[in-house]
């Protein structure tokens, strides 16, 4: 078998088998990183640290060593900061920012043994759908290069696909792990707020951020989960998970699945994802699982909530881009106030301007109680319509995407990109977790399938996301 | 509630965000902000009588840390990272143009 066809797990089989080496499994990730540059996936590739790292690695092994990641070739998407390891945020703003501190989650990777291959592409700040907005060129989709890999963690999605990195860390503040997932075809896992420590990830919207990983399967994004998640000290809203189970069944049967009638009553939703998805709920259906109906009337508000708080969020955590402790400084600034307007004008990108501006639109006096105030009120709303809908059921799903990827280029406006993240903003409002796996395929891309799941029951969701990529692999004989 | 987003919010906004924009820009930025608060309307059509608002999703209350003294970042690797931290004011430090005259 080739070494890149492996799973995360089967890797870690094989090394700790002695079948292969960690040495070869990086040599192999980097080689076909360099055979598909074109892709884009990385704005930073750590070829020499991952060598050594890769060899020391053998080495602890050869001494008996072992843990659970140890000499596996992993990604990081570019918003969370590495020691020593430029890290840009897709942004030219952080262009030269070399960071005197790792991650949590990047320690923890470390801690585990993982091999740091490099720091993937993204949306700017992690600011899109589609990873157009990164200063540092598109990412082209692995399995379609004239589409987009979806975004904001479109470089961490598509290297898991392009088998550039066993898996990959990315962040999810409105579907930015479980929607380039969709569009590239592989796992994607938005843990519950709080599962995982923000420490050292550069701040979007501190109340809907949430690190979490693309996998090829989901006995991958579970044994990643162990690893990163637990409570941090350097992280106050950080929580410790109850255990998770040691395996997936991928069992379905007896489990009761609730599927909102407002999910499928919109034409936003693409005839072939609505075929694919109702395909996926059949073949779970005949895997013994139960299917409710059940109504979540704000989902509708849900986005608009979502760009309200989440512009309110960005502006705020934004504002530390001065030209004046890291990063950029704009040239001939003769006052304070001339660094910040020319800097933050220069260095930032449209996207992040316009969330920027959204937001302190809608905190400025006089429009706060219109929109920021009344949007973190249908917060609590849509918060109680998806706890209430979770009740008394296993897990919700969804499509993931209202389409598959569209092609590079395609969406110029702003606001039909907005869209594409409907079904997996009221996630983040509400703290869930989900996961997006892959079911089926329309107009020739992968489809997506989200299953959401009660507070911490990261496992449950996994387990059934097993089931849909069993049954895909049966009915699609994949 | 309906509301038009005047060129000069536009201005008034940018100025409180540190940013500048050219006409066009401005333009530009005006029309996108209209799209966004009409696509805001919708906000309208949640009942919240009575409903409190949710600033964070989880129960959190404030706690306190322990005083224990631990070793911070040296000034050296934070600086490393400023634009200018050159300086003739006797220690190393972040540089900007004079504030008080």
């Amino acid at each position: 078998m080739d070494i890149l066809d492996m799973t995360l797990c089967e890797l870690v089989a094989a090394l700790d088998g002695g079948g292969v080496s960690s040495t070869e499994a990086t040599a192999a990730c980097l080689n076909r990183i360099k055979d598909t540059q074109g892709l884009n996936s990385f704005i930073t590739v750590c070829e020499d640290a991952a060598t050594d790292a890769a060899r020391r690695a053998d080495e602890r092994r050869a001494r008996g060593e072992r843990a659970p990641l140890l000499g596996v070739p992993v990604a990081v998407k570019d918003n969370i900061v590495t020691d020593g390891i430029r890290t840009t945020c897709a942004s030219k703003f952080l262009q030269n920012f070399v960071p005197p501190y790792d991650a949590t989650v990047v320690q923890k990777l470390k801690a585990a043994g993982a091999v740091i291959v490099g720091k993937t592409n993204m949306d700017e700040f992690a600011m899109g759908s589609t990873n157009e907005n990164s200063a540092y060129g598109v990412v082209k989709n692995a399995l379609d290069p004239a589409r987009v890999p979806g975004g904001s963690s479109g470089g961490s999605a598509n290297c898991v696909a392009a088998r550039q990195a066993f898996a990959a860390l990315g962040s999810d503040t409105g579907g930015s792990i479980r929607q380039p997932a969709a569009y590239c075809g592989v796992v994607g896992l938005k843990p519950t707020y709080s599962a995982v420590s923000r420490y050292g990830l550069i701040a979007f919207a501190s109340s809907l951020d949430q690190i979490g990983t693309l996998t090829r399967d989901c006995d991958d994004a579970l044994a990643m989960l162990k690893v990163l998640s637990g409570k941090d000290e350097r992280d106050a809203t950080s929580a410790c998970p109850p255990a998770y189970p040691d395996i997936l069944r991928g069992d379905v049967r007896g489990k009761t699945l609730c599927i909102a009638d407002e999910f499928l009553n919109t034409d936003k939703l693409d005839d072939g994802v609505r075929a694919a998805f109702e395909a996926a709920v059949d073949a779970l259906q005949k895997r013994g699982a139960v299917i409710k109906r059940a109504s979540i009337k704000s989902f509708a508000a849900a986005l608009s909530v979502y760009y309200v708080l989440s512009g309110a969020e960005a502006s705020s955590n934004l504002a530390r881009f001065d030209g004046v402790k890291y990063g950029m400084r704009a040239e001939g600034c003769d006052s304070i106030s001339d660094i910040y307007v020319k800097s933050r004008t220069e260095f930032f990108g449209a996207e992040v301007k316009r969330r920027i501006m959204t937001g302190n639109y809608v905190l400025s006096s006089g429009y706060y109680d219109a929109y920021y105030l009344k949007a973190s009120k249908i917060r609590t709303v849509i918060k109680k319509e998806f706890y209430a809908a979770l009740d008394g059921c296993d897990a919700i799903i969804s499509p993931t995407a209202p389409t598959v990827a569209p092609k590079l280029g395609e969406q110029s406006d702003p606001h039909k990109t907005y869209l594409s993240d409907m079904y997996t903003v009221p996630v983040n409002i509400s703290g869930l977790p989900a996961v997006s796996v892959p079911f089926g395929a329309a107009h020739g891309m992968p489809v997506g399938v989200q299953i959401i799941g009660k507070c911490f029951d990261e496992g449950g969701i996994l387990d059934i996301g097993k089931a849909v990529m069993l049954a895909d692999r049966e009915v699609h004989n994949a | 509630m309906k509301n038009t987003v005047t060129t000069a919010d536009v201005r008034h906004i940018a100025e409180l965000s540190k940013l500048s924009f050219t006409d066009a820009e401005c333009e530009e930025m005006r029309a996108h902000l209209q799209k966004q608060v009409a696509n805001f309307e919708i906000l309208d059509s949640v009942d919240i009588s009575d409903v409190p608002p949710t600033a964070h999703i989880l129960q959190a209350v404030n706690v306190l840390r322990d005083d224990v003294v631990r070793p911070s970042f040296a000034n050296a690797s934070l600086l490393a990272g400023a634009p200018d931290k050159s300086g003739d004011v006797g220690e190393e430090a972040y540089v900007v143009p004079r504030v008080v005259d």
